[in-house]
């Protein structure tokens, strides 16, 4: 492993830093407006107004973490993005059709003739849903290093469907969240079959990243790692726990018109996903590919990096602040969105 | 008959198609985004100026085409920033050092510009006010013109690489290296490139702005704004198309200078020689590396070339192996040509037909309708002209594409590419008809203009006070 003798020898240290961040914040984020996507089915038409309504006016920027992420990876980390994505380059591919047809589905269900909204919202659904499958097909094959074979193919679809209810489970808190009513009764109940699913996501996660790499095992199991990480595991676990117990006690409360709590399962989904992102990260650095390729390996010159440093030093606290203020400006509960003017 | 197997079938043919569908397709819609946000500064402007409500009710119905068609760009070009290494990994191994910080600036002006402004651009102005609005808006077109920046020097030092030199990697392999970022910024060709495209994306722009107002008119909408929308598209094309020709024509001997395998393949110049002719039309046969049923006009490229009328021009001989395949090249070359003077021709009839007072005829105004997408034809045309005019080289004499491309199993190959070119082609037909539907529901009588005015705009200081 490297020294970090020198400020060169930290570039690809900070830059990897702001590729995860830009990564966890697409998850988060994207995940609880495709997570919306994958539930519009099953609401009737007004409350599918009010579903994209409560994502509208952030979806667009949430993506854009997808597209800094990757634009890290690809300036910053050109062999790793070679290697990645050309081993991904099938779900890549169905991902990006994917997110194709969720984006431009925003705005042609409301600019298209009325009688073609049906598909609009068809290819809305479908668009977040495949999304979601990919992305997790694709967290799936690249823990196990694209190892092929139907052992890998069957965990990577284990991985979708785990990642795809994760989405649902914040897409259906976002909505506790962020509506009320009739919708919000429906989103618990959204969220409580979500729950489950995510939750054996990142237990196999979890165990599988180890038995993949000695390396990994190692940093986990060994003292006194073994020790200084358990809260990691216990933290997941309550706050799990606090997703359900919150979920179940909310109907009644909602039922008699207080609204207290309904912010909880968000942020403990939230936190889920924050915690898994650590436990990831922490395995695989200072790897970009697993055991294969680290970061200094895939990194561009130093030259090259100080560059793009300088320019994101400015860019990325405005990104930050105006994102904060995007959030504030649209705070509380949702109203119907009035397009146009 | 040759045999064509999945063995000895090219697989670099695939990546190229499919590498330039993506790119064709993302390239239409930024083209109309980057001018069309500086008309709606104009248009915000005429407002602030005259009070005239037709300025507002123009801003209103193309916001809604701004709005749109950005969400195409956006989602074609997170496509794009998928594609540069898993198709063309080798790109980034060699030039990585010098594309990498130029496509970073590029993702962090566009993303910046894009976050921070478009929100407030598209519904923001009940809440902050014209003032402010007009100022988001503007930098909405700034972050859109900066966008084309960046990738326009990137591209542009692709065609005539600067400021740099080759120096081997620890695995040995020779990788470029900037040893001045003026020059590689500041390209030899970068200028023209540069120019000649943002004048493409106005004049596309301008041909949109007289073809869908056309359309509203024709259906007997007689509203201002489409009057004033229908003039500003027809004095826009009338003025910048030759313009245009003009900057076009210095592309041309930058390209002459720099790129004269290009040049030639352009021109379908076979043979170095002075007093070279003009071709106007003929049927490059690149076997027997002849001209089939040629006209030509004699020594006229050698004048418009060196400004000489025995000057001397390159052809294609001196290039044997190392020149682009000369019919797409040549043929493109005439498309963006033609449809420039069919586009001259129309603009500079419908200004006359305009003149004091006088309303256009409907036979010019149906043409207007025809060509409303004229832009695109000769905005892909001549990017089909610089980019295949770049082969055999990604990078002129750095790297070639054959070097750069990716091992991708060709079925894999050929099942993205239908699934892409599907989906593109469902999406140009739903943009397109969707455009004009938009057009017939402003102008239908049910619809009163419901987009109001705010009376009482809210300043910037108490939103983000009632936020905090």
């Amino acid at each position: 492993m490297n020294a970090l003798q020198s400020f060169n020898d930290w570039l690809p240290v900070i830059f990897l830093a702001v590729m995860g961040l830009s990564m966890l914040a697409y998850v988060v984020l994207d995940g609880y407006d495709l997570g919306v996507g994958i539930l519009l089915r099953r609401a009737d038409q007004a409350d599918q107004d009010m579903m994209v309504s409560s994502i509208g006016p952030f979806w667009d920027a949430n993506e854009t973490w997808l597209v800094l992420g990757v634009g890290i990876l690809l300036t910053c980390f050109p062999a790793a993005h070679g290697i990645i994505l050309g081993e991904l380059y099938l779900p890549v591919a169905i991902m990006l059709v994917a997110l194709i047809l969720r984006g431009v589905a925003f705005e042609f269900r409301l600019k298209a003739p009325v009688a073609y909204r049906p598909w609009w919202d068809a290819a809305f659904y479908g668009g977040s849903l495949g999304a979601a499958l990919s992305q997790g097909w694709m967290l799936g094959s690249y823990i196990l290093g694209f190892q092929s074979g139907w052992a890998a193919a069957g965990f990577a679809a284990l991985i979708a469907l785990c990642l795809a209810a994760g989405y649902a489970l914040l897409g259906a808190t976002w909505l506790v969240f962020k509506t009320e009513g009739r919708l919000q009764t429906q989103a618990v109940k959204w969220a409580r079959s979500a729950l489950m699913l995510t939750a054996l996501g990142v237990v196999a996660i979890s165990v599988a990243t180890p038995l993949v790499s000695e390396r990994i095992f190692a940093k986990w199991f060994t003292l006194p790692y073994v020790v200084l990480l358990a809260p990691l595991p216990i933290m997941s676990a309550l706050l799990f726990y606090i997703i359900h117990r919150s979920l179940v006690r909310l109907p009644t409360r909602l039922a008699q018109g207080n609204s207290y709590g309904d912010w909880v399962p968000f942020a403990a989904t939230v936190g889920v996903f924050i915690l898994a992102f650590y436990g990831l990260a922490y395995s695989l650095f200072p790897y970009l590919v697993i055991d294969k390729m680290t970061i200094w390996q895939a990194a561009s010159s130093p030259e090259a990096l100080r560059i793009i440093l300088f320019g994101a030093v400015i860019v990325l606290p405005m990104i930050v602040g105006y994102n904060v203020l995007v959030y504030r400006v649209f705070s509380g509960k949702t109203r119907v969105m009035s397009y146009g003017a | 008959m040759n045999e064509i197997t999945a063995s000895t079938f090219d697989p670099l043919i695939l990546h190229r198609i499919q590498f330039a569908a993506n790119i064709s397709f993302h390239i239409l819609f930024p083209t109309i985004t980057i001018a069309l946000a500086w008309v709606l500064v104009f248009f915000k402007l005429r407002f602030a100026y005259t009070q005239d409500a037709k300025w507002m009710e123009a801003y209103f119905f193309w916001v809604k085409v701004f709005a749109l068609t950005f969400a195409l760009g956006v989602v074609s070009g997170i496509t794009m920033s998928f594609q540069f290494c898993t198709i063309w990994p080798g790109f980034m191994n060699t030039v990585g050092n010098i594309a990498g910080p130029l496509l970073a600036y590029e993702v962090l002006t566009a993303f910046f510009l894009e976050a921070s402004f478009l929100g407030v651009m598209l519904f923001g102005l009940q809440r902050v006010g014209h003032r402010w609005h007009t100022a988001a808006t503007f930098l909405v077109a700034i972050g859109t013109s900066l966008s084309a920046f960046w990738i326009l020097v990137l591209n542009s030092w692709m065609q005539t690489p600067a400021g740099f030199e080759m120096r081997p990697n620890a695995a040995g392999e020779m990788v470029a290296h900037v040893t001045n970022w003026w020059a590689v910024i500041f390209n030899p060709s970068f200028p023209y490139k540069l120019s000649h495209m943002m004048m493409a994306c106005f004049v596309t722009v301008a041909f949109l702005l007289a073809g869908i107002s056309a359309y509203r008119w024709l259906r007997g909408d007689r509203s201002a704004s489409v009057k004033a929308t229908l003039r500003t598209g027809i004095v826009m094309a009338a003025a910048l198309v030759p313009v245009q020709m003009f900057l076009g024509d210095l592309h041309g001997v930058n390209t002459f200078k720099h790129q004269p395998a290009k040049l030639a393949a352009m021109e379908g110049i076979w043979e170095t020689q002075r007093g070279a002719p003009a071709v106007l039309f003929a049927l490059p046969d690149e076997a027997a590396r002849v001209n089939r049923f040629e006209i030509a006009i004699p020594k006229l490229a050698s004048l418009y070339l060196t400004h000489d009328i025995n000057g001397e021009v390159k052809g294609l001989n001196d290039f044997v192996g190392v020149h682009p395949p000369v019919a797409p090249v040549f043929w493109g070359f005439r498309i963006m040509v033609g449809t420039g003077l069919l586009m001259l021709a129309v603009g500079w009839l419908a200004i006359w037909q305009q003149r004091k007072g006088k309303t256009l005829k409907p036979w010019l105004g149906k043409v207007l309708v025809g060509m409303t997408f004229s832009g695109w034809v000769a905005t892909l045309a001549g990017w089909y002209v610089t980019e295949i005019g770049r082969q055999p080289w990604l990078v002129t004499g750095v790297l070639s594409t054959k070097q750069a491309a990716a091992d991708i199993r060709t079925p894999m190959l050929i099942g993205t590419l239908v699934m892409y070119i599907a989906v593109y082609l469902a999406l140009l037909v739903a943009y397109i008809s969707v455009l004009f539907y938009l057009a017939r529901k402003a102008g239908s009588p049910s619809h009163i203009s419901a987009e109001q005015i705010p009376r009482e705009p809210i300043s910037p200081a108490k939103l983000v006070s009632s936020a905090a």
